[in-house]
C-alpha cells in the first residue's frame, strides 16, 4: 500500500478530507495492489446515524453502514423484500458480509481482471490509457451498456436486488441532501470509464430507501456462477411478479454481471404486463434479452445464458415451475 | 499512530503505521501468530477472527479502524490442555492435513454455530426463517474458507460432531 493519511469522519461535512473508506473489503484490496492509491482515507464508520435500519411509511430506510449480513437478516427484510436477503446470501462469504456495508457494496469496482492488473492498460483505471480486454480475454465482461473505451461489468448482487425492488440513494453532499433512482446513481461509461457514478468529492451515500413491497408479490434471485458458492456471478436475474389467476398484473425485474450497472429492460416488463403466463412468452421476452453479436466474443455465451436464467426465473416466479428460492439455480445451471 | 485493541480479552496499546492491518498487527504487533496469512486479499478465510463477536478477514481490516474493538483469535477460545468443542471435534475427525488453514477454519465455525443458534439463514436455505444444519448448509455457510488439502468432508464432520455436542 501506498502511504496515507488517515482521518475519522465526525460529521457528515468531513468526508470532503479524502477517499472514504467504509466496510474496506473492496477499497483496502485495491489500495494493496495500488490499482486505488488515495493519499487520505476518511473512515465513516464512527459516524451517527447510519447504522440502522428502520420503516419509513411502509417501505424502508436502510443506513449506508448497515452491514450486508444484517440487511439479509433483519427480520423485516425477510419478511417483505426477501429478493434482497436471497441477492445478499448469494454474494461474498459470511466473513465479508459481515464487513462489507450497504454503501460500499452499491460502489465496488468492476472485476474485469485488467482492472486489477497495473502492468496492463486501462481506461478506467488510467483514463485514455487504452483497454487491455478489447482483443484480449473477457468472459466476465458486459453485454449492455458498454463504449468503445470499456467493456466491465458491474459486479454486486445487493444492487441488482435493490435496482428490482425500485430502491433510491440518499446522497448528503454540499448543496444538503438529495434523493435518486438507483439506476440513476451510475454514469455510463462512455469515453471515461473512470467516472463510474454521480457523486461528486465530498458526496456521502447516507441510506438505501425501499418502497413498500408489492403485495402477494413472488420475489426471486438467481445466480450462475463457476462455482457453488463463493464467486462472482456470470449472469443473475432478480424479479418480483404479482399475478391474479393466471395472469401477470406486476413485473419488475433486473439483470446482473450484464452491464456496468444492474441492468433493466423496460421493454421485457411491457411484453410481459398483463398476459397469462407461458413458456412461449417467457421465450418471446427472453429474445429482447440478448444484443447481437455481443460486444466481446468470450462474452457471447452469456446471450444463451441470460436467455435461460430469465425464462427458469420467469417459471420460478409464476408458478409454472413448483420448486422456489434460489437452489434450483444451482440444479440447473 | 495509536490503537487500543481488546485481544482475547486483554488489553493492548498498539503503536502502528495507518496502513497496518489487524492481521499484521496481531501476528507481528503482538506475538499472535496462530492468525493465518494465506492471500491477504480476503479470498482464502485463512485470517478469520471475531471482531466484536463476528468472524470477519483479518486481511481486510485497518487497525486504524478498530479503536476500542473487541478481538477474538484461535489463541484466545481454547488451550491445549482444555481445547474448545469445536478444536476437540476437528482433532477428533482429523478435520485438517497440513493445518495452515486450521485455525481460520475453527475461528469461522465457531461464528457458524453462533449464526444458526441466533436462526441466521443462508443462500442454501429452503426457507428464510429455518436454519436446520445439514451437510449442505456448512458447506454453504463455510465457502469463506479455503483448504489447499482439501480436507472438507472431515472439517464438515468436525463441525456437525461439535454442533451436536452442543445441543
Ligand atoms: C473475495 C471477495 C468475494 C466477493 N464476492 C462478491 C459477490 O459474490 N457478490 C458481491 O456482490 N460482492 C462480492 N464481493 C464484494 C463485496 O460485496 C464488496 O467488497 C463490499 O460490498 C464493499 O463494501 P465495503 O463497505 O467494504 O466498501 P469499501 O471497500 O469500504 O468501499 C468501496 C467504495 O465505496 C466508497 N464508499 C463506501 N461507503 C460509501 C458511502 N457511504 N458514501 C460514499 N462512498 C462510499 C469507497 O470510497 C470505495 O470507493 C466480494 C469481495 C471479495 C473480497
Ligand atoms: S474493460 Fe474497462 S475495466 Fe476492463 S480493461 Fe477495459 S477499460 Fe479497464
Ligand atoms: S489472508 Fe485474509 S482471507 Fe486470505
Ligand atoms: S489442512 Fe492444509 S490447507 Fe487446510
Amino acid at each position: 500500500m501506498r502511504p496515507f493519511d488517515y482521518h475519522r469522519a465526525e460529521t457528515f461535512d468531513d468526508v470532503t478530507s479524502g477517499q472514504i473508506i467504509a466496510g474496506g473489503t473492496n477499497l483496502l484490496d485495491l489500495m494493496k495492489i495500488q490499482v486505488m492509491t488515495p493519499e487520505a482515507l476518511v473512515d465513516i464508520t464512527r459516524l451517527e446515524g447510519l447504522s440502522a435500519i428502520v420503516p419509513e411509511g411502509d417501505g424502508l430506510r436502510i443506513g449506508a453502514l448497515v452491514t450486508n449480513s444484517a440487511l439479509a437478516y433483519d427480520p423485516l427484510v425477510r419478511a417483505g423484500w426477501p429478493l434482497l436477503s436471497r441477492a445478499i446470501l448469494a454474494g461474498a462469504s459470511a466473513q465479508i458480509r459481515n464487513k462489507a456495508t450497504t454503501g460500499g457494496n452499491l460502489l465496488q469496482r468492476t472485476r474485469c481482471p485488467y482492472f486489477y492488473d497495473t502492468s496492463q492498460p486501462c481506461n478506467k483505471r488510467t483514463p485514455g490509457a487504452g483497454c487491455a480486454a478489447i482483443g484480449g480475454g473477457g468472459r466476465m465482461l458486459a453485454l449492455f451498456g458498454t463504449s468503445d473505451h470499456c467493456l466491465a461489468a458491474h459486479p454486486s448482487d445487493m444492487a441488482v436486488a435493490l435496482t428490482a425492488l425500485g430502491a433510491e440513494v440518499e446522497i448528503h453532499g454540499a448543496n444538503g441532501t438529495r434523493r435518486v433512482p438507483l439506476q440513476d446513481l451510475y454514469v455510463p461509461p462512455a469515453d471515461r470509464p473512470d467516472r463510474e457514478t454521480i457523486l461528486e468529492t465530498g458526496d456521502l451515500i447516507t441510506a438505501v430507501i425501499l418502497p413498500a413491497p408489492k403485495s402477494g408479490s413472488r420475489q426471486g434471485y438467481r445466480k450462475v456462477r463457476d462455482r457453488a458458492s463463493y464467486a462472482f456471478a456470470l449472469v443473475s436475474v432478480a424479479g418480483a411478479v404479482t399475478m391474479e389467476g393466471g395472469t401477470i398484473t406486476d413485473v419488475s425485474l433486473a439483470f446482473g454481471s450484464v452491464a456496468p450497472k444492474p441492468w433493466t429492460i423496460p421493454e421485457v416488463e411491457q411484453m410481459l404486463l398483463g398476459q397469462p403466463a407461458s413458456d412461449d412468452l417467457f421465450r418471446r421476452a427472453a429474445d429482447l434479452l440478448a444484443p447481437d453479436p455481443a460486444p466481446h466474443p468470450e462474452t457471447e455465451y452469456k446471450r444463451a445464458l441470460l436467455r435461460r436464467t430469465f425464462v427458469a426465473t420467469m417459471r420460478q416466479l409464476t408458478g409454472l415451475a413448483d420448486t422456489t428460492g434460489t437452489d434450483i439455480a444451482r440444479a440447473e445451471a | 499512530m495509536k490503537t487500543y485493541l481488546s485481544v482475547n480479552a486483554k488489553s493492548y496499546a498498539v503503536e502502528h503505521d495507518p496502513r497496518r492491518t489487524l492481521l499484521d498487527t496481531l501476528r507481528d504487533d503482538l506475538g499472535l501468530p496462530g492468525t493465518k496469512k494465506g492471500c491477504d486479499h480476503g479470498q482464502c478465510g485463512a485470517c478469520t477472527i471475531l471482531l466484536n463477536g463476528e468472524r470477519v478477514n483479518a486481511c481486510l481490516c485497518l487497525t486504524a479502524m478498530h479503536d476500542g474493538d473487541e478481538i477474538t483469535t484461535i489463541e484466545g477460545i481454547g488451550s491445549p490442555e482444555l481445547l474448545s468443542e469445536l478444536q476437540k471435534a476437528f482433532v477428533e475427525k482429523d478435520g485438517y492435513q497440513c493445518g495452515f488453514c486450521t485455525p481460520g477454519q475453527i475461528m469461522s465455525a465457531t461464528a457458524l454455530l453462533q449464526e444458526i443458534a441466533n436462526g441466521a439463514p443462508s443462500y442454501v436455505s429452503d426457507d428464510l426463517d429455518s436454519a436446520a444444519l445439514t451437510d449442505a448448509e456448512i458447506a454453504e455457510r463455510m465457502s469463506g474458507n479455503l483448504c489447499r488439502c482439501s480436507a472438507y468432508p472431515l472439517i464438515r464432520e468436525a463441525i456437525a460432531m461439535a454442533a451436536e455436542g452442543k445441543e
